[in-house]
């Protein structure tokens, strides 16, 4: 919210700079996102001074020197000699002669006599008004068609207020000839950011309130004279509430004979320094005490609705919607309303949607006269849905939906309404109709002063409590507990804290203590360290393990990514062959996201693969290798089936029963595509990666974890025929990986070339780590190395051939690695030849070649029995 | 006799001094140290000398042998010095030309960042909690002092899930989680408390160089039987102190419906040392976390009773810790994965 400071000094004398004020009520919790200075230079070094004003985008400010810029006055306005489109103007501007000055503005014509305008004399520092954007410039003396002046009354953006180079700017008759422009229009604005529990602060006095507190000035209050000497209200308009709960208070009052015109000056400016359109007079007062006191106003037409109500005095009736009914908002907008709309209305209808926006029936237009004025309290959860449904957002609704107390109705309508008469002429009707059938009860607080120094962790004496309470207008009673014992006086423990009538944030003593903890100031609150029991330390497995696959894969040379969770169905039916099954992942019932950010992201993923597969493809762009891993959840809606994994029990709470929260399952995914290693000078392995590289790195995964699996052919769609493999504990499989099937990686973009894929269940994969795992003795004594090299059948799988190995080999058998598979020469067809480096060791003597020979014997027997094997050359 | 071993001697070493090369310097062994070299044909003949000469050259014979062969040792090493000196002098490697590439794997900067954070507050005796990414209504804002249509729920563009009744969302902020926490590990209220809860969360944003829907967020809660907002000072300032060295740290009022009272902590900007820039928006400092102590009805719904105890908790934004450290502009760098940005972590 922008205010002046200008206006905020009506009701508090700013002693200090603007810029400590602003940390002061930064500090406070009133963060001020920025300052503008208009007229007066920005102090240097603050927040980099000028020159980062400018960085920030923001428009260059120019402080008006106070030795050639003034309030002057047009004596006479004669034309020029030589242009038609020209005049000279005869300024007095209060020091020496009055001096003739060149202007073409087009809102002075000969003739013209008396108006106040800005004066700059020669040598005065102006945005130059012919060119685009800001130039600063000198006046300097030329000759305008023949005419010397070195002298120029400025408009607007000569004078960096605003754009408006149109005409020049008219000050207000009662602006002081010969005063420097500065101390007349000089001002300092605040864009103040409003905290929900500020909402109080979205206003001149309540800001100036707080600056009251925090500086230690007195607070003056809104002025509430009223004269009011027309004839009484009283008969003139009735009021009827339906809902006190959703309208608690509902106020009006009557100006007659007001004349609609443009509101005058000083409102207008400061209006406009607050950011908001001067309209008319009457509208302007609306919005002018709004800024003002908080309070949101609306004017009607008076006669209009006297026209409604058939020439009787109208009833105004604040309800419910109707079902169907419908209204057309100020904006031009015909609404549907909702069943929780409430109205304001005539015996003929809706008005206004009630604390948000006006109808066009009643409104206040050029030709009214009289106008009814109404200040009214709302429940400001009620406006809140109201704006959102609607999708409306105004001044009022802003304030309205963050709570106003009813007691500032009548600040405000009493504010207005004097300020309708100033500004407006016309005459108030003696007396308000007041409908109060919703009044708050006062809220009294007891705040053990011990508490004070239990949560912030600091001992403020009693005596400054109440001192800090009592600057934001709390009104305290101490309360002293007898000590039997002592004839001292005994010490304050508890205070009575009354809550003051404009805040409806404040119901408990957590909420006083955050106010005394904000005069007192955050920065003098001490700095201290927990010396408080500390907790039964426990480490978090399930991360710990998480953070070790990380290690691992990243060990093994892949970049780690983290990518969107949200997908569409249709990405992920990608991963499939139209109507063939996913054995290792089935589909399930998607987590569907109702008000999606865009097409692309409907729903929170089931599979790590896809958004992997288009990150793949992008990367693609710049390099020719990716070799990439994520862990992460997948989300899918809880099935009647589905069992909990004892984390997801772990954090499940009775309130969790009856709402199926959806499953967060991790999931590991892993994609290799391009070569082995990057080009290098050294002569690189620049083949592509292929099947086995990925399955390298599964056993290099499961290895880290200490865990044994099997590999069996998998026949998943996903993958090329043959390529693939799923990842199996007994029959459980927990992932699938290999080489994608060319149409599916046709469908992701993805080049011509082998692109490994792998996701596996990180959960179940998890679940079969162990906590330690054993370590085998080292033996002291060497062994021995045999080969052996066998022929089997093409369809005998190698890790059947390398189990019966190892089982067979037994305990002197320390080794076993396949270091050949051959086809071809030598080798019948529908063969392959396997062959083993095998090593013999014992643990408790020197083995000899015949004792190796004898396992390997026994091997050979095995192998020829049960999978028909041969040994190679025997 | 001694003028013939004086000129053998003479002669072996004139010889000797350019030979530079394993075979001729074998050549001259075997010709003067040899079993049958010029020194023991000189011997032999010692026997056939008169008595009297004998001593005197047999002497000589000895000193000329051991001479002869400390010549041919010194040689021998020189002879070693100067081949390895020739090995090392030639073939010199071009050292400016790039090493093997090593195939490195890297954690993504978000997981880097997290982790300096767990080690941070591990230290600081605070575990880490994991908890859900898709939340209730109730957990997510009711329980936390955020009831249906209250105004604070601006603050939280949501994502709801579809068919709820928008009981169910993506969570736009951990803090849920300190009810979870709270509520599983506080053994009905009776147990002190200290964790950490990172994790995933989600904002109804338009996408931009400065807003995500989806991002990390770290919340911290600490509960015990004298917490103070002091305490939430001095421990925060001890964070900032660890992660971003010591630089000068302040604290304001903000807000937060589950908090109270609640503060904002910045810390002097990293970029510009306090002088302003446009980083920290010219006002020399950052905004790093937003904090407080626990709401008494947020204790309640945790399971404590808020007269007996107290807390605090605070939140921060591990991306934008991240952006500030590495001078990142584009907080989208961090989810589009684009290798040229991670391999720089
Ligand atoms: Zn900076």
């Amino acid at each position: 919210m922008k205010l002046p400071l200008s206006w905020i000094r009506d009701y508090v004398d700013i002693k200090i700079a603007p810029e400590e004020l602003a940390e002061k009520l930064t500090f406070a919790g009133l963060e001020v996102e920025q300052t503008e200075y208009i007229g007066v230079a920005r102090p240097p070094g603050l927040r980099g001074g000028h020159a980062a004003w400018l960085e920030s985008g923001a428009r260059p400010e120019l402080a008006w020197d106070r030795s050639t810029l003034f309030v002057g006055q047009i004596l006479e306005v004669k034309p020029h000699p030589n242009a038609d489109r020209l005049t000279l103007a005869v300024v007095d501007y209060g020091r020496a002669e009055p001096i003739q000055v060149v202007t073409g503005a087009p809102n002075i014509q000969v003739g013209d006599s008396g108006q106040k305008v800005a004066f700059a004399l020669e040598g005065a520092r102006l945005f130059d008004g012919h060119q685009d954007g800001w130039k600063l410039m000198t006046l300097k003396k030329s000759k305008i068609r023949g005419i010397e002046s070195g002298c120029m009354v400025c408009s607007e953006k000569e004078l960096g207020l605003s754009e408006d180079h149109e005409g020049i700017m008219l000050l207000p008759d009662d602006a002081p000839v010969g005063a420097p422009l500065a101390d007349y229009l000089a001002d300092v604005v605040f864009d103040i950011k409003i905290n929900p529990n500020m909402a109080r602060c979205a206003s001149v006095i309540g800001i100036a309130r707080e600056v009251a507190a925090l500086t230690g000035q007195p607070l003056r209050p809104i002025p509430q004279k009223v004269i009011g000497k027309g004839a009484p209200i009283e008969g003139q308009v009735d009021v009827v509430i339906k809902e006190p709960s959703l309208n608690p208070r509902f106020r009006l009052a009557l100006v007659r004979g007001t004349t609609i015109k443009p509101s005058p000056f000083w409102m207008q400016r400061r209006l406009a320094l607050a950011g908001m359109r001067p309209i008319n007079n009457i509208v302007d007062v609306t919005n002018y005490v709004m800024l003002e006191t908080g309070q949101p106003l609306h004017a009607f037409d008076y006669d209009k609705l006297v026209e409604r109500a058939a020439g009787a005095p109208p009833t105004i009736i604040t309800r419910l919607a109707q079902p169907g009914e419908e209204l057309e908002t100020l904006d031009g907008v015909k609404r549907k309303l909702d069943p929780f709309t409430i109205l304001v209305c005539d015996t003929r209808g809706a008005l206004s949607i009630g604390g948000v926006m006006g109808g066009a029936a009643s409104e206040v237009d050029a030709r009214s006269k009289n106008i009814l004025l109404e200040a009214a309290a709302w429940e400001y959860i009620n406006i809140r849905r109201t704006l959102a449904a609607q999708r409306l957002s105004s001044e009022a609704g802003y304030r309205f939906s963050r709570g106003v107390h009813p007691t500032q109705a009548s600040v405000g309508l009493n504010r207005a309404i004097e300020l309708m008469r100033v500004v407006g002429g016309g005459e108030i009707a003696k007396g308000i109709v007041d409908k109060y059938p919703g009044k708050p009860k006062k809220i009294v607080i007891t705040l053990p002063v011990a508490e004070v120094k239990r949560q912030l962790g600091v001992e403020i004496p009693a005596k400054e409590i109440v001192r800090l309470l009592e600057s934001l207008e709390f009104q305290v009673k101490a309360q002293n507990v007898k000590r039997k014992t002592s004839n001292l006086r005994s010490p304050i423990t508890n205070l009575q804290v009354t809550v003051p009538d404009h805040r409806l944030d404040v119901d408990g003593t957590d909420d006083l203590i955050e106010e005394i903890a904000r005069m007192y100031g955050y920065e003098n609150i001490p700095v201290s360290r927990m010396n408080d029991e500390l907790p039964p330390q426990r480490t978090n497995l399930d991360l710990d393990q998480e953070e070790a696959v990380r290690d691992i894969l990243i060990d093994a040379g892949l970049q780690e990514v983290v990518a969107y969770r949200f997908t569409t169905p249709e990405r992920e039916a990608l991963l499939t062959l139209p109507g063939a099954p996913r054995p290792a992942f089935p589909a399930r019932a998607y987590v569907r996201i109702e008000n999606p950010i865009s097409a692309e992201r409907t729903v929170m993923r089931q599979a790590l693969l896809p958004n992997l597969l288009d990150l793949v493809a992008a990367n693609l762009r710049y390099q020719p290798r990716v070799a990439l891993f994520e862990l992460g959840p997948v989300f899918w809606l809880r099935g009647a089936n589905d069992a909990l994994l004892p984390r997801e029990t772990a954090t499940e709470l009775p309130e969790d029963k009856d709402i199926q929260l959806p499953l967060e399952r991790r999931r590991l995914g892993i994609v290799l595509t391009g070569p082995r290693e990057h080009v290098s000078w050294h002569g690189s392995d620049t083949a592509p990666m292929g099947f086995f590289d990925l399955k390298g790195i599964v056993e290099a995964l499961l290895e880290g974890l200490h865990l044994s699996a099997t590999f069996a052919p998998a026949d998943d769609p996903l993958f090329h025929p043959g390529r693939a493999a799923a990842l199996k504990f007994d029959a459980q499989a927990i992932g699938v990986f290999g080489e994608l099937h060319p149409v599916v990686r046709e469908k992701f973009d993805l080049p011509a070339q082998a692109v490994l894929v792998g996701e596996f269940d990180l959960d179940a994969l998890l679940a079969r780590v162990l906590p330690g795992h054993k370590v085998n003795a080292l033996s002291r004594y060497p062994g021995v190395a045999q080969d052996l090299a066998l022929v089997v059948d093409e369809n005998v799988p190698a890790d059947r051939v390398q189990a019966l190995i190892a089982q067979t080999g037994g305990a002197l058998l320390q080794r076993v690695v396949l270091f050949d598979v051959y086809r071809g020469d030598q080798i019948p067809p529908g063969k392959k030849s396997l062959a083993y480096s095998l090593t013999f060791q014992a643990s408790d003597r020197t083995l000899s070649d015949a004792d190796a020979s004898k396992t390997r014997e026994k091997i050979v027997a095995r192998l020829k029995r049960e999978i028909g094997a041969a040994v190679r050359g025997e | 006799m001694l003028d013939a071993l004086n000129q053998l001697r003479a002669d072996a070493l004139a010889q000797l001094a350019p030979i530079w090369d394993a075979a001729p310097l074998e050549e001259w062994r075997v010709k003067f140290l040899g079993r049958k070299g010029a020194l023991a044909a000189l011997m032999e003949k010692l026997g056939a000398l008169p008595k009297e000469e004998r001593a005197a050259a047999g002497k000589l014979a000895n000193e000329t042998k051991r001479a002869l062969e400390a010549a041919y040792h010194a040689k021998t090493g020189a002879m070693k010095q100067r081949a390895l000196s020739e090995t090392l002098e030639s073939e010199p490697l071009d050292v400016t030309l790039p090493g093997r590439p090593v195939q490195r794997g890297r954690l993504h900067p978000a997981t880097q960042n997290l982790r300096e954070i767990y080690r941070i507050w591990g230290d600081m005796g605070f575990q880490v909690f994991l908890s859900r990414e898709v939340e209730s209504d109730e957990i997510n804002f009711q329980m936390l002092n955020i009831p249906p249509h209250h105004p604070a729920r601006d603050n939280w563009s949501t994502f709801y899930i579809a068919d709820s009744d928008r009981r169910l969302l993506l969570r736009p902020h951990t803090s849920p989680g300190q009810i979870r926490a709270m509520r599983q590990l506080s053994q009905g209220g009776t147990q002190p408390l200290r964790v950490i809860l990172p994790g995933m969360c989600y904002r109804y944003e338009q996408i931009s160089a400065r807003y995500e829907i989806q991002f990390n967020q770290v919340e911290g809660l600490a509960v015990g039987r004298n917490v103070t907002f002091a305490d939430l000072k001095g421990t925060l300032i001890e964070f900032a102190r660890r992660m971003y060295g010591d630089r000068p740290v302040r604290f304001y009022a903000d807000h937060f419906p589950f908090t109270e009272p609640s503060a904002q902590m910045d810390v002097q900007c990293i970029i510009c040392d306090g002088a302003g820039c446009g980083v920290c928006k010219f006002t020399g400092y950052l905004e790093i976390l937003g904090c407080g102590m626990v709401h008494p009805q947020v204790l309640r719904n945790g399971g404590y009773d808020p007269d007996r105890w107290s807390g605090f908790a605070f939140g921060l934004g591990p991306e934008r810790i991240a952006m500030l450290k590495h001078s990142i502009e584009d907080i989208r760098y961090f989810w589009g994965n684009d290798l040229r940005f991670l391999e720089q972590f």
